[in-house]
């Protein structure tokens, strides 16, 4: 039982990265009708905005302090970031939360970097086969991932997450069990609310409001809104940007759990590629359902008692559900009937 | 679309690639590229994208696994060196067919599916057999240290025929002809001019024509009553076994086989040579091989000091300015250079060079027929 819940836990925050990825692809699939590939670049750029500004909030003043010796006889360094000579308190508290805050970085980062590239890029591409999305957009990631590495190194930077969530919880106190079976990173929980709620967020942001209804009547039939007279190019170019924006928080997020490295984002796209397909393309629902059940299964697959049964499973399961499901319901689990199902 | 050609065209488009490969060090010595390993790397990798162009080109099915195939064609022949014999012709005989069989089983299942679906598919095949030769298959692929001779090998055709090696790793071989240096080119040259012969019959038999109807229209097909699955299947299967000989010749020119070589970014760079060779003809694939291994291999080598030599006609402080920026393009920045032209060439030349040369040539013929500009091949999603 223990271990049963346990591994829930641990398929979850997986899975909510992989649900957010997948929800800002699908949803981009949906309505510009795109495949992109550098989708896991801009989850990978969100997760260096995290990176940059903890660089910048820990730019030190180095003073000498001559009444203090260290081991070598030399006056003791110390090292003072600015930021806590400026601010005080506010400054360590701000170091300290330097991923959470990052997000505020990262929305803006990521809505220019999400607009512009489809203004820039993948406007010219709606009419073109889905082959040449696939490349151009495969050319892009490699660039992406190319000029942050040549920027921050090829070595994974790991990040704190804030100390008041830096331990982990006895969930199974909680549950009545025995204390110490099943423990859990707090950051991990909040990974986990934080993308239930962005999650929660686009839905509604699509459900309940004007804009999202006409995103949704564009997704459904694009040439009879613009019929209507709505610029409906222009909402398409805002679902973008919002799609690169969850795809750049998920990614902020995830750094403490991941340490970033330049290409964290090829190996979580082909992942969302996968989820995508098994939820059903341009599905946001599917998307999101298949991201926490492929979340799961993973980690279901890794329990060391499967792995004895059948070694190497947890390697390919998302794979063979992925080859599954093709073959038997290839418009995924909610799939609408008729989108893409050659 | 279909193209005119003639028997004669045909016999000189051999005649010129037989020359080519005959005289290519010589050829490539002004550029710095007339050396067995470079020419052998061209050879190899031109053998992959041939192959790659006989299933993408032709039937516009965008596979995103082909490594998979180089790499089983590798494991399989380091194995036939280390328990058959070093002699090279069993070690690609046998990669070959492995690759096929290989192409045989995943093209079964992911032809089932067309458009993104078989690319996402054939994906999801590599990415298995990759983390699988990491993984759990340690046992046949060694893993991360990836499979290498050893002393200890038995080599039973070897042994049967008394065939003595030093004491050092032996080398692999052709007969007693060693498979280094030039004899190691010369050797890879003649397959590769062998598979593009095949090739060259390929598109021009019913069978090529076929698979580009496939490519144009297959719901026509269906709608006639032709079953194309026999065909696209064929073509998978071909271009599986083209891919398992090219790693079969790795393993030769370099007995060493990794998983990393089954990597989908592996997959991703023969698309690239393809298209940017150009996708449906039949010399744009091994064009696009050379050009990019050849740019590879020159722009890795690059350095801060070879560039500060570049630019030393600059003034001091410009010449740190470009050397800056160039130095993210060129030795470890290689990739970047590659993604650019990736996009480069998929926005502005999505037939890739052949299509250049159209165009120059349509240039040079002039007034009469401007802006008739024949695409070699459209791509389907």
């Amino acid at each position: 039982m223990d271990a049963f819940v346990l591994q829930i836990l641990n398929g979850l925050d997986k899975g909510g990265a992989y649900a957010l990825i997948a929800l800002g692809l699908t949803l981009v699939f949906g309505t510009l009708g795109v495949v992109n590939f550098a989708h896991g670049a801009l989850f990978m750029l969100g997760a260096f905005c995290a990176v940059t500004l903890q660089k910048l909030l820990s730019l030190e003043k180095v003073t000498e302090d001559p009444t203090q010796l260290t081991a070598w006889g030399t006056p003791m360094e110390i090292r003072t970031p600015y930021i806590e000579t400026w601010l005080g308190d506010l400054g360590t508290t701000l170091i300290d939360y330097s991923v959470p805050v990052s997000i505020l970085l990262a929305i803006p980062v990521m809505l220019v970097v999400g607009v512009v590239m489809e203004r820039g890029l993948i406007k010219h591409f709606y009419k073109r086969p889905h082959a040449e999305q696939i490349l151009v957009t495969f050319g892009l990631a490699i660039v992406l991932q190319e000029v942050v590495k040549s920027f921050f190194g090829a070595n994974p930077i790991p990040q704190p997450a804030p100390e008041i969530v830096a331990g982990s919880a006895d969930i199974g106190l909680l549950l009545g069990m025995d204390p110490g079976t099943v423990v859990y990173p707090w950051w991990r929980m909040v990974y986990l609310l934080f993308s239930a709620v962005v999650i929660g967020l686009v839905f509604a942001f699509l459900q309940f409001t004007t804009f999202g209804m006409v995103v949704r009547a564009g997704m459904a039939d694009r040439e009879t809104v613009g019929l209507l007279g709505i610029d409906i190019d222009r909402r398409f170019t805002i679902v973008f940007g919002l799609a690169a924006v969850v795809a750049g928080m998920a990614g902020v997020m995830y750094t403490p759990i991941l340490s970033p490295d330049y290409h964290m984002g090829m190996d979580f796209l082909v992942l969302s590629f996968v989820v995508v397909v098994v939820g059903g393309m341009g599905s946001l629902g599917g998307a999101v359902a298949a991201g926490f059940l492929l979340g799961i299964l993973q980690s279901f697959a890794s329990m060391n008692e499967v792995k004895t049964i059948l070694p190497g499973i947890d390697q390919i399961i998302i794979y063979l559900v992925a080859v599954a499901i093709l073959l038997i319901r290839p418009r995924g689990l909610m799939g609408r009937r008729g989108v893409m199902e050659s | 679309m279909i193209e005119k050609h003639s028997r004669r065209g045909d016999l000189l488009l051999l005649l010129g690639f037989a020359l080519v490969v005959a005289f290519a060090p010589t050829i490539f010595e002004p550029i710095g590229g007339g050396y067995p390993d470079l020419l052998q790397k061209f050879a190899i990798y031109g053998i992959f994208a041939v192959g790659f162009n006989i299933l993408f080109g032709l039937t516009g099915y965008l596979s995103f696994g082909h490594a998979a195939f180089l790499g089983v064609g590798s494991y399989t022949a380091v194995w036939s060196f280390k328990l058959l014999t070093m002699n090279v012709l069993p070690a690609l005989v046998l990669a070959t067919v492995m690759g096929g069989l290989f192409a045989l089983f995943i093209g079964f299942i992911a032809l089932r599916r067309s458009g993104i679906y078989f690319s996402i598919l054939t994906l999801a095949f590599a990415q298995m057999s990759y983390n699988l030769a990491y993984s759990v298959l340690t046992p046949i692929t060694n893993g991360e240290t990836g499979l290498q001779l050893t002393h200890g090998d038995p080599r039973v055709l070897d042994a049967l025929f008394g065939v003595q090696h030093g004491d050092g790793l032996p080398s692999t071989d052709l007969f007693g002809m060693s498979m280094s240096g030039w004899s190691g080119y010369y050797f890879c040259g003649v397959v590769l001019f062998a598979m593009f012969y095949v090739s060259l019959r390929i598109f021009r038999s019913p069978f090529g024509m076929m698979l580009r109807a496939v490519k144009s229209n297959q719901n026509r097909m269906n709608y006639t009553g032709i079953n194309t699955r026999p065909y696209t299947l064929a073509a998978f299967v071909i271009s599986g076994m083209y891919a398992g000989l090219a790693g079969g010749l790795m393993a030769v020119t370099d007995p060493l086989a990794g998983a990393e070589r089954m990597q989908w970014t592996a997959s991703g760079e023969v698309v690239l040579m393809t298209i940017l060779g150009g996708t449906g003809t039949l010399l744009g694939p091994v064009l696009g091989a050379g050009v990019i291994k050849y740019f590879e291999n020159i722009f890795s080598a690059f350095n801060e000091a070879t560039l500060m030599d570049v630019f030393s006609f600059l003034p001091e402080t410009l010449q740190h300015g470009a050397v800056a920026i160039t130095g993210l393009f060129v030795g470890e920045g290689w990739h970047l250079t590659l993604g650019a032209l990736f996009m480069l060439i998929v926005i502005f030349l999505p037939g890739g060079l052949m299509e250049g040369v159209n165009r120059i040539k349509a240039l040079f013929r002039g007034g009469l027929r401007r802006g008739e500009v024949r695409r070699p091949a459209t791509m389907t999603g």
